[in-house]
């Protein structure tokens, strides 16, 4: 049961960093357009803005 | 071939681009996204936001209907040398554009998106994002941080299950309790914030909600559970209420989005709406405002082309409007000075003055106002079935967590520590999971599904009030038509090609008509306008029968006409017909065949509205109808069976808000489209069938998950009450049929 002691801190804190990539996400926008994520993807070439063009 | 020479010149722009890539990308062939005409562009200026060398512009798009429109938007944009970013968000069908350099560039860059055929309109993106995001947002928050606690919970429960049937000793099992603590009461202080906000909201004003039994059973479970760990009981309910929180946000989130869906849609539609109005000031000199703020007694100036933004009397000049979206003629309407016109009317063919009256009560404007009001405040008595559910069903909860705290200390003469438990556990039972569910999920779902066919809910309540409706009312202008003439087939090419040549100096419907059939017509030079009587062109004249000195004489033909004279020859006539939408009699038998009783109430002649209402198969047509008469006539058939309206003018606005529920096309007036629950794009009338089709099937579910819940809260309950409901019970209990009730949503997705 000793195996206990570093296992669940380290469930705990592979949780932690999924809730913090998830709070992270949130933040910059990720969650704003997901009708336009899903068909953006399939489009991989000629500029969509300056910064992929560059 | 293309229906207008904006078509073309899109297609020239797509090409010019080297982005042909587009028509390989697009899935839908949708016959939408004529470009607008520049004249009803809204100017952009007043919108942009600079910051130091940087300047934001946030627009609405019209118009988008797959991926391949947002890659085409900010492709062709990105050609442009001053832009920075340009990102078009398909869910809220926006563009964010950002560029280096003055603000004046936003209008060239807002231009080339309009001649890529989406009519764009700015907003103030700060103001609109401010209030709708921030608390859809929290709820998300909330969301994750309840979804990470309740499967790192879930975790440790799981051991201790599995672990109370081998050899887990006590100190191991309260071990795991604390931990359990230590990650489940702070998110549970965090993330029942939304609930109990909501609960003391109630409580407060002497109510009682949904929101009342899960604060009050998740901070009960929380407290017996914290007191059993420190006791070292064998059960604790850590899962159980930090799960609960979790479902019952995933259904909050959803039933928030559904409503900020049609929030945005409304802001989406108000802002493609929007008209600039040009005033011209005592010295002469112009400037463009919003319609708004015209006063009465201001004089504007309305070119051809444009719409009129305000009621008025013409002060200068002469020309015909075309009234169809204020009256439902399908005829221009020959105006001169001292002549009443009404805002939504497009001036056609010169420009003229008019002097603004506003304050009239008497004004269309302000009438129809009056009438939307008194129809809008019936209608937000409607109270949707999951708010009635909610109502009778937060009571009952309460009762049946006190009787059973009272039946286990009076009857079965328990200390009060059982009697809590097993209050807690009825508590947790009836907790409204699936409830929750029930009906955002099928919302989302279904809206989902109507806005992948360019199908707008303004009203989160429109579903349920549409699936109620038995009768239907067509409007005939614009709603059972195109809302244009076309011209019927059977001229000589080279007469064709002459008018059409003609036609192309104006802005006349009929002589748009005649450009959509022969667009490759050279143009004609020296053509000169006459006001309600045609055009002229040295000898050459084109116009109606009077003008061009035509013999009408015998003449069998009634609907709208031109007459073509040349010098030496005798006249020619063209014959116009406002042609049914392609699939509209096929949509009327559709509909007949789910069992609607179907009306079609129109302003116009009553040859054309009988000839309109054979073609398509209603029996029930009456003509001449004003906009009281109109919403009269739903009233009147609402007696009977809740009625839905389908209409695109002014004059159908207030029938529109009378109505049970109301659709109006795209391409309607303002004020109808603002009035509507539903709006439609394209040249189909399919969507009709289609939105009624999704709104039965969805409250079908609906009512099948609303039966689900209260099945399996019959079969539960009892189980709670007598103490049977152990933690490992309730997490399967609640999973399940929380499960049950969104896969049984997910249905109406497919297809």
């Amino acid at each position: 049961m000793s195996g206990l002691l570093y296992l669940i801190p380290v469930a705990l804190c592979l949780g932690l960093v999924g809730l913090v990539g998830f709070l992270w996400s949130l933040r910059t926008g990720q969650f704003d357009d997901l009708d336009g994520a899903a068909t953006r993807i399939l489009f991989d070439d000629v500029g969509y803005t300056k910064e992929t063009e560059r | 071939m293309f229906c207008c020479g904006g078509c073309a010149a899109a297609k020239g722009l797509i090409a010019e681009l080297g982005l042909d890539a587009y028509y390989t990308r697009r899935q839908t062939m949708g016959a939408s996204g004529r470009p607008a005409s520049d004249a009803d562009a809204i100017p952009v200026g007043p919108f942009v936001r600079s910051e130091a060398d940087q300047a934001h512009l946030d627009l609405m798009v019209d118009g988008l209907e797959c991926g391949a429109c947002a890659w085409l938007i900010e492709a062709a944009l990105a050609r442009d040398p001053a832009l920075e970013h340009a990102r078009v968000n398909l869910s809220q069908r926006r563009l964010a554009l950002t560029w280096r350099g003055p603000a004046e560039i936003g209008e060239r860059l807002a231009g080339i998106v309009r001649r890529l055929g989406y009519a764009v309109a700015p907003f103030d993106a700060e103001r609109l994002a401010a209030t709708v995001d921030a608390e859809e947002r929290d709820l998300l928050r909330s969301l994750g941080v309840a979804g990470f606690a309740a499967a790192n919970v879930m975790l440790l429960s799981v051991s201790v299950w599995s672990g109370a049937i081998g050899e887990m000793g006590p100190a191991t099992r309260d071990l795991l309790h604390w931990v359990s603590a230590l990650i489940a009461l702070p998110a549970i202080v965090y993330a029942i914030r939304p609930f109990a906000r909501s609960a003391f909201a109630a409580l407060a004003a002497g109510r009682t909600n949904m929101d009342v039994p899960i604060t009050i059973g998740v901070t009960l479970a929380s407290a017996v559970s914290l007191f059993d760990t420190w006791r070292s009981e064998s059960h604790a309910y850590f899962d159980s209420a930090i799960t609960l929180l979790f479902f019952l946000l995933i259904g909050r989130y959803l039933d928030r989005r559904a409503r900020g869906q049609a929030r945005s849609a409304v802001a989406h539609v108000a802002a493609l709406a929007a008209r600039s109005a040009t005033v011209v000031d005592a010295d002469g000199r112009t400037r463009i405002v919003r319609p708004s703020e015209v006063a009465a007694g201001v004089t504007v100036l309305v070119a051809a082309g444009e719409r009129i933004p305000v009621d008025g009397r013409v002060a200068s000049g002469a020309s015909d409007l075309d009234t169809a979206l204020v009256t439902g003629e399908s005829l221009p309407r020959r105006v001169s000075v001292g002549d009443p016109v009404h805002a939504g009317m497009v001036n056609l063919t010169r420009s003229i003055q008019v002097i603004a009256e506003r304050t009239g009560e008497s004004t269309l404007l302000a009438e129809i106002s009056r009438l939307l009001a008194a129809a809008e405040s019936g209608r937000s008595r409607f109270v949707a079935l999951a708010d009635r559910v909610a109502r009778s069903y937060a009571p009952v909860v309460h009762l049946a967590a006190l009787t059973t705290f009272l039946g286990w200390i009076l009857v079965a003469d328990a200390g009060w520590h059982p009697a809590l438990s097993a209050a807690v556990a009825v508590l947790i039972i009836t907790c409204p999971c699936a409830l929750a569910l029930a009906v955002p999920v099928v919302q989302v779902v279904a809206s989902g599904r109507l806005f992948r066919q360019g199908i707008l809910l303004k009203s989160p309540t429109a579903l349920e009030r549409l699936a109620a409706a038995r009768a239907i009312v067509f409007d005939k202008t614009g709603t059972l038509t195109v809302g244009r003439p076309e011209l019927i087939a059977g001229n000589a090419i080279a007469d064709l090609s002459l008018a059409a040549g003609m036609a192309q100096a104006s802005r006349h419907p009929l002589s748009r008509a005649l450009v959509r059939a022969c667009p490759s017509a050279p143009a004609v030079d020296g053509v000169t306008e006459h006001p309600g009587e045609g055009l002229s062109a040295g000898g050459i004249r084109l116009g109606s029968a009077r003008f061009v000195g035509a013999d009408r004489a015998g003449a069998d033909w009634h609907g709208p006409e031109l007459w073509l004279a040349q010098p030496g020859m005798p006249p020619v006539q063209f014959r116009f017909d406002d042609p049914l939408r392609a699939d509209a009699a096929e949509t009327v038998s559709r509909l007949s065949a789910m069992g609607y009783r179907m009306a079609l109430v129109s302003g116009d002649r009553p040859d054309v509205v009988a000839r309109v209402a054979s073609a398509v198969g209603i029996e029930d047509w009456s003509a001449e109808v004003g906009p009281q008469g109109k919403a009269a006539a739903i009233a009147n058939l609402q007696i009977n069976a809740p009625t839905v309206m389908i209409g695109d003018g002014i004059n159908d606005a207030p029938a529109l808000a009378q109505a049970s529920a109301s659709m109006a096309p795209a391409a309607a007036a303002d004020v109808s489209r603002t009035a509507a629950d539903a709006v439609f794009q394209g040249d189909r009338l399919r969507p009709v069938a289609e939105i009624l089709e999704v709104a039965r099937a969805s409250d079908r579910l609906v009512r099948q998950n609303l039966g689900l819940a209260l099945a399996y809260n019959l079969l539960a309950v009892p189980l709670a009450v007598l103490g049977f409901v152990t933690p490992l019970v309730a997490a399967i209990a609640m999973s399940s049929s929380s499960l049950l009730v969104v896969g049984n949503a997910l249905r109406l997705g497919r297809r």
